[in-house]
């Protein structure tokens, strides 16, 4: 196996509406800025892989026309997942797994501004048994709540607290779109979407987009003073039926961590991709992390959460505190699919 | 001006979905109101059935006809259904473990109140008028009630006696009648039987007057099973002029601020026409306008 670093971090501060932007728009100035920051061109990339999912366009084949974001002439190697850009980063990384190149790009976009999200959602359900339902996200995510009142695993007020200490963190987080100090009992006070979720326990509608750039071996110590490297990483899934899983609990993100090596030595700080609150303390469980590990310290999806680049975000937000000498390990988490039916954990180190 | 353009646009596909031996059969059976699961190789029930189960291992093809009664896993209630939900009405998402099953199927419950809701509930398949073939022949589930109806209905004659029956045939003509203990002199109003403070019969009937003191009062302002009248409104107790015991009645015509103990009120009458042997042939007592009786007028009636 090669040592894989991050090596840089770039995105676009999350907002409600990026209304002047279209795909290639917001693709170029982060993968530019990302490539900038350790001195590279396009022309020095092995391998360019994105994600992100045309149903927020609602335009079939929209990742094809990000890639006027970037110099794409003379061809080059890219490829693309439909799924968060934390999943195109895992694929960039099999890929510096061949040997025969060095660095990659990987990026993706989120517009959740143009459709109706929580129904786009529902497209992820079982298309026999539940789709026609309609059961949207919020309302899929609030079974899993609520079964996590009913085993009193959480309480409404834990939901709470996750949000007031997500957003207070994104406070000092200059791209985070819901930040301050909010105050438990006046969440506690939002009437019910779908309950037990409020307002607050769900993360907001974001638009945004991120890179990174990955370096294997003495590239990366070449670009990069203190490269994150990526000590391990693995992805598991669950059953899709609702029906067919403990809704409390994510085996997916214990075993894709014990793979990942989070056993083997203490990590400073998490960036958990929970979009909505009470998934953070399923995932905290299920990854053993403690009091001593900051959790989110960016303010998570609960302060931003762009579609497709929340999680890649969380990868470049660990990787950040890495590059800069902050932290020495941390943990990287994305989910996908329903009730937080995939994970996909690294943990990163600095040398 | 806005130089970002915007136009709304509707994304469809009109794709058709094949289904398989197993889907195909459950849904093809919801259209004659058979709901049906599926037998994996250990031996569990899943119903809605799956062509595998969570192991990987293919479920045996068996298929066992089920009750269509549940127990709810957990749920979630939206008070303002999203389009596209099942439901335009409050409702609740929810997991179903249908009975005799080892999973849990995604449902609404059509429940009415949220409060109606909780997990390990029971609730009873309802199925759609029309029917199509798809997972929607199932209109959603509903709750299985723990209380049984249980009503009571006697008919009986009733008759209020000699006494009230004077009281009564008074009011059907405009009266107020009391009864008066000879000895004592005391009227009490409805006449009855004896005098409490005596013991004799009130055996002289006499007609009071229409007007008396206000000696108390309460403001009901809680709705309750039965209630005829819209809170807030005030009952209170009067003593007629020349008698010793209070009626009870409406007090209105005055706001509620002013009524007070004390206050002297006459009844207010329904018109003539409509008089029948009944103390509603007056509506309400109201005040009279003048000065206040003093308490210790009263007080002994309190």
């Amino acid at each position: 196996m090669r040592d894989v670093a991050i090596v840089s971090f770039s995105q676009l501060p999350s907002v409600r509406a990026m209304d002047a932007a279209d795909e290639a728009e917001m693709v170029q100035p982060v993968t530019s800025e990302a490539m900038k920051q350790v001195g590279l061109t396009q022309d020095d990339i092995g391998f360019t892989c994105s994600g992100s999912t045309d149903y927020l366009p609602g335009r079939p084949f929209s990742f094809v026309a990000a890639v006027d974001g970037l110099k794409a002439w003379p061809p080059i190697r890219e490829s693309h997942v439909e799924m968060d850009g934390a999943f195109a980063l895992y694929e960039a990384w099999v890929r510096l797994m061949h040997g025969d190149i060095d660095t990659a790009l990987v990026f993706s976009f989120g517009k959740s501004s143009l459709g109706p999200v929580p129904d786009i959602l529902n497209l992820q359900n079982d298309p026999y048994y539940v789709q026609p339902l309609g059961l949207d996200s919020i309302s899929a995510a609030a079974l899993q709540a609520q079964a996590m009142v009913d085993s009193k695993k959480a309480t409404e007020r834990d939901f709470a607290e996750v949000a007031v200490r997500n957003r207070r963190n994104a406070i000092d987080n200059p791209n985070a779109q819901i930040k301050g100090n909010f105050i438990v009992d006046e969440i506690l006070a939002e009437p019910y979407i779908s309950s037990p979720l409020r307002k607050s326990f769900c993360s907001p509608l974001s638009d945004s987009a991120a890179a990174v750039v990955l370096a294997a071996g003495d590239t990366a110590r070449k670009l990069a003073k203190r490269p994150a490297w990526i000590r391990g990483i693995d992805h598991r899934t669950e059953p899709h039926a609702l029906g067919q899983r403990d809704l409390t609990a994510s085996p997916s993100a214990k075993l894709a961590a014990d793979k990942a090596g989070l056993g083997k030595a203490a990590v400073d700080l998490a960036e958990l991709h929970a979009p909505f609150a009470h998934q953070e303390i399923i995932l905290r469980e299920a990854m053993g992390l403690g009091e001593g590990v900051e959790i989110n310290p960016s303010g998570g999806a609960l302060a931003a959460n762009s579609l497709m680049t929340a999680g890649l975000i969380r990868f470049g937000e660990a990787a950040s505190r890495i590059l800069s000498g902050d932290a020495g390990r941390a943990l990287a988490h994305t989910t996908n699919g329903v009730c937080l039916q995939h994970n996909l954990v690294a943990v990163l180190e600095g040398e | 001006m806005n130089e970002i353009l915007s136009a709304p646009y509707v994304l469809e596909y009109t794709y058709t979905r094949s289904t398989g031996p197993v889907v195909s059969r459950f849904l093809e059976n919801l259209r004659y109101e058979v709901l049906e699961g599926v037998k994996t190789v250990d031996g569990r029930v899943l119903c809605p059935p799956l062509e595998y189960d969570e192991e990987g291992e293919p479920t045996t093809g068996e298929f066992v006809a089920l009750r269509p009664s549940g127990t709810v896993k957990s749920w979630s209630w939206v008070e303002e259904p999203r389009k596209g939900h099942p439901f335009d009405r409050p409702f609740a998402w929810a997991l179903i473990q249908i009975d005799g099953t080892d999973n849990a199927m995604v449902h609404a419950v059509d429940a009415g109140k949220a409060k109606r809701m909780s997990t390990g509930m029971r609730v009873r398949l309802r199925w759609a008028d029309q029917k199509n073939g798809t997972i929607r022949d199932i209109a959603c589930f509903e709750p299985i009630s723990p209380y049984l109806p249980g009503p009571v209905h006697l008919e009986y004659d009733v008759n209020p006696g000699k006494h009230y029956s004077a009281y009564l045939r008074g009011l059907e003509q405009g009266k107020l009648i009391g009864g008066r203990d000879p000895e004592a002199g005391k009227v009490y109003v409805p006449p009855r039987g004896a005098d409490p403070m005596t013991g004799n019969p009130t055996s002289e009937y006499v007609e009071v007057s229409h007007v008396g003191v206000l000696t108390t009062f309460t403001i009901i302002r809680i709705p309750f099973e039965g209630q005829k009248l819209t809170p807030p409104y005030c009952f209170g107790a009067i003593v007629l002029d020349g008698t010793d015991s209070p009626i009870y009645h409406l007090i209105s015509g005055v706001p509620h601020d002013d009524i007070r103990m004390g206050m002297r009120v006459k009844a207010k009458w329904k018109p003539e026409e409509e008089w029948e042997t009944s103390l509603e042939n007056i509506l309400y007592f109201e005040p009279t306008g003048e000065p206040d009786a003093p308490f210790e007028s009263y007080k002994e009636h309190l």
